[in-house]
């Protein structure tokens, strides 16, 4: 098979163009998503589910700490993918 | 032997596989394809209660018992089996659909065994066969196999050893509710948990799983884990310690595939997470959860298997597996791509996908239980979900960087078997009621309210939004990360090197000092019985006359005291 050339590929969905539009329409999309859920009445089970956007601010804290947390785990355990192969 | 009006669906696919490598040519596809839909329609006949039992060594075993549990993961075994086969039509390796159909059809099997004693030998036999199915990947599967086969064969003695103790306290062979409140009951207990990947030992499904081929990890995903959630669904439900061994579960697997590089050990782990989902369900116990468990189970069998089929096509077309390798490959792979992205909205439970009809049920468990800790961690949980498996499995393999490479699609019965699986998905979303209608318990839940599509989008978008903002902490790197295994792949195995040259040292001592010491007895017998030695000389006649006249003398008075 002849090696393809890629110094021409300008795929229209890695345009910085169309990712900064994408940027703009996810924010856009995030901040309706959050005053929707001001809106709507809740069925809250414990109380801290009745704050106002829980979903949108839990959601994004449980993965800053869950990435973090494997960050943390990774400088312990972490080796090289040929560890075991000796 | 009672008289039945049916065949036992385990069966089919059992003679099914035997007879495989007899079938050659176009029957062979045909005959991979009808088995699967065979079985699956005696699956859909067994009826309710006891139907085949048979005497075994005085013992009345219940072969096949059915109701709504059993025949919902039975069903589910016959389509994953039916859509894996199609995938796996151009596997070329018969060994290895040939164990994935005696696989399958043990693991249905085991959901219609009514004794311990019939479970545990379709159980046995699904170690015996999805061992093949991995080593039939050639040599490179060998030794994950053999560290596979280890740990299963120990965990089916561990719960050998249970069934013989609770036979011996009870006298009763019957598999039905129990609590973990014997010795011999947490044996059994702890069997199923291993074979469920349950922590700590969830090591061997990362281990194993990924070193099988393209198609053999779609079979191997969906059978073992699952069928071990049926039986704690059927044994043990409400047992409080599982919510936690459960939550441990869900977040070994998302932290682990946070920091994996390669694109099916990352779904090997989220394997583990999402049984980790089951599994806290079944600790709940109630009504609500154990439908949620059940439906899980189903769900994610579909959506698991679709994942690693479009992971398997990258492999099988690129023959690359780790994310640091591969990116791009949405521009000539768009079937795949998409296929991959439903898989991956359905695992993260996106609404209309099977996911969201089947994962709340289990958190709406936890929240009508008013477990507050436990209801925060699913939810932080689902979050990670969508963050180690929704985003970061088509992320690194289909976007992320132009990795250069301009695979083609995988062949048509690849793409049917991924637009099936996709289809399913998105059906049972939409249509939950399909599903709910199968389930152990009446459902009285309903997925699509509005604050909860609010709630579960919030949720995954801003994971999401999380997701990229981080991306630079979740680059990949060329690494593993150590596990519980690492006690026998690396300390175990120093110990026995250790122990080994400890050894060879003691040996090579003792070898040199008796060698020694026979070199100078050598010499002193050389000394006196050598030739000039005292006792090899040759003596006069006269000392040897005189000597014998004294050795007479002396028998003479001998005699005579």
């Amino acid at each position: 098979m002849q090696e393809p050339d890629f110094r021409g590929d300008n795929h229209w969905l890695t345009r910085p163009a169309t990712i900064k539009l994408l940027w703009r329409i996810s924010s856009i999309a995030l901040v309706l998503l959050v005053l929707t859920d001001l809106a709507v009445e809740k069925h809250a089970h414990f109380g801290i589910d009745e704050l106002p956007g829980f979903s949108a601010w839990f959601g994004f804290a449980a993965c800053v700490v869950l990435v973090l947390t494997s960050k943390a785990i990774g400088v312990l355990l972490k080796r090289p993918d040929t560890y075991y192969d000796d | 032997m009672m008289t039945s009006t049916f065949v036992q669906p385990a069966l089919v696919l059992i003679a099914g596989g035997l007879l495989l490598p007899l079938i050659r040519g176009a029957l062979r596809s045909a005959w991979l394809l009808v088995i699967p839909l065979i079985a699956a329609y005696l699956v859909a006949i067994v009826p309710d209660g006891t139907a085949v039992t048979t005497s075994f060594l005085g013992q009345q075993l219940t072969i096949v018992k059915g109701d709504n549990l059993s025949r919902l993961f039975a069903m589910v075994f016959a389509i994953a089996t039916f859509a894996g086969a199609l995938f796996a039509l151009n596997q070329r390796r018969t060994s290895e659909l040939s164990a994935a159909f005696v696989y399958a059809g043990s693991a249905i099997g085991a959901c219609f065994a009514g004794d311990l004693i019939s479970l545990f030998v379709f159980w046995e036999a699904m170690a015996i066969a999805s061992t093949i199915v991995l080593w039939s990947n050639g040599p490179n599967a060998r030794g994950a196999g053999l560290r596979y086969a280890a740990l299963h064969f120990l965990g089916g003695t561990i719960l050998m050893a249970g069934i013989a103790g609770e036979f011996a306290a009870t006298g009763s062979l019957a598999f039905d509710r129990m609590d973990a409140s014997t010795t011999p009951r947490c044996l059994i207990l702890a069997g199923f948990l291993i074979n469920a990947a349950a922590t700590p030992l969830s090591a061997w499904l990362p281990d194993a799983y990924p070193e099988a081929s393209w198609s053999g990890m779609v079979f191997l995903s969906a059978f073992t884990t699952k069928t071990a959630v049926y039986v704690m669904i059927r044994g043990f439900p409400g047992t409080e310690i599982l919510i936690w061994i459960g939550l441990a579960m869900v977040f070994y697997g998302i932290v682990y595939a946070i920091l994996e590089n390669d694109m099916r050990r990352i779904l090997a782990y989220s394997i583990v997470n999402q049984v980790g989902f089951m599994v806290v369900g079944v600790g709940i116990g109630t009504e609500m959860a154990l439908n949620g468990a059940s439906a899980h189970a189903f769900t994610h069998i579909i959506y698991k298997a679709l994942l690693l089929m479009s992971a398997g096509s990258v492999l099988y077309m690129t023959g690359m597996r780790k994310c640091t390798d591969l990116g791009g490959l949405f521009r000539t792979m768009p079937v795949t791509t998409t296929c991959g992205i439903i898989g991956a909205l359905s695992i993260s439970s996106f609404p209309l996908t099977s996911g969201f009809v089947s994962k709340s049920m289990v958190i709406e468990g936890a929240a009508q239980e008013h477990m507050k800790i436990v209801w925060l961690l699913l939810q932080a949980a689902s979050a990670g979900v969508f963050l180690h498996a929704g985003i970061k499995f088509p992320w690194f393999v289909f976007f992320q960087k132009d990795s250069g490479l301009r695979p083609s699609e995988p062949p048509w019965n690849m793409r049917a078997a991924m637009i099936l699986c996709s289809a399913l998905c998105i059906g049972l979303g939409v249509m939950p009621q399909l599903l709910y209608a199968q389930l152990p318990f009446k459902v009285d839940y309903a997925p699509y309210t509005t604050s909860h599509i609010i709630g579960q989008l919030q949720l995954l978008l801003f994971s999401g939004l999380a997701f990229f903002l981080m991306l630079d902490l979740l680059k990949r790197t060329m690494t593993i990360t150590l596990d519980v295994d690492w006690l026998w792949r690396r300390l175990g195995w120093n110990v026995l090197s250790w122990f080994d040259t400890m050894v060879g040292r003691w040996w090579a001592i003792t070898t040199r000092k008796v060698s020694a010491a026979s070199l100078t007895a050598l010499a002193r017998i050389q000394q006196y019985h050598g030739q000039g030695g005292m006792f090899g000389r040759t003596w006069p006649t006269g000392t040897m006359a005189f000597w014998m006249t004294v050795m007479l003398g002396a028998f003479l008075i001998l005699a005579y005291i």
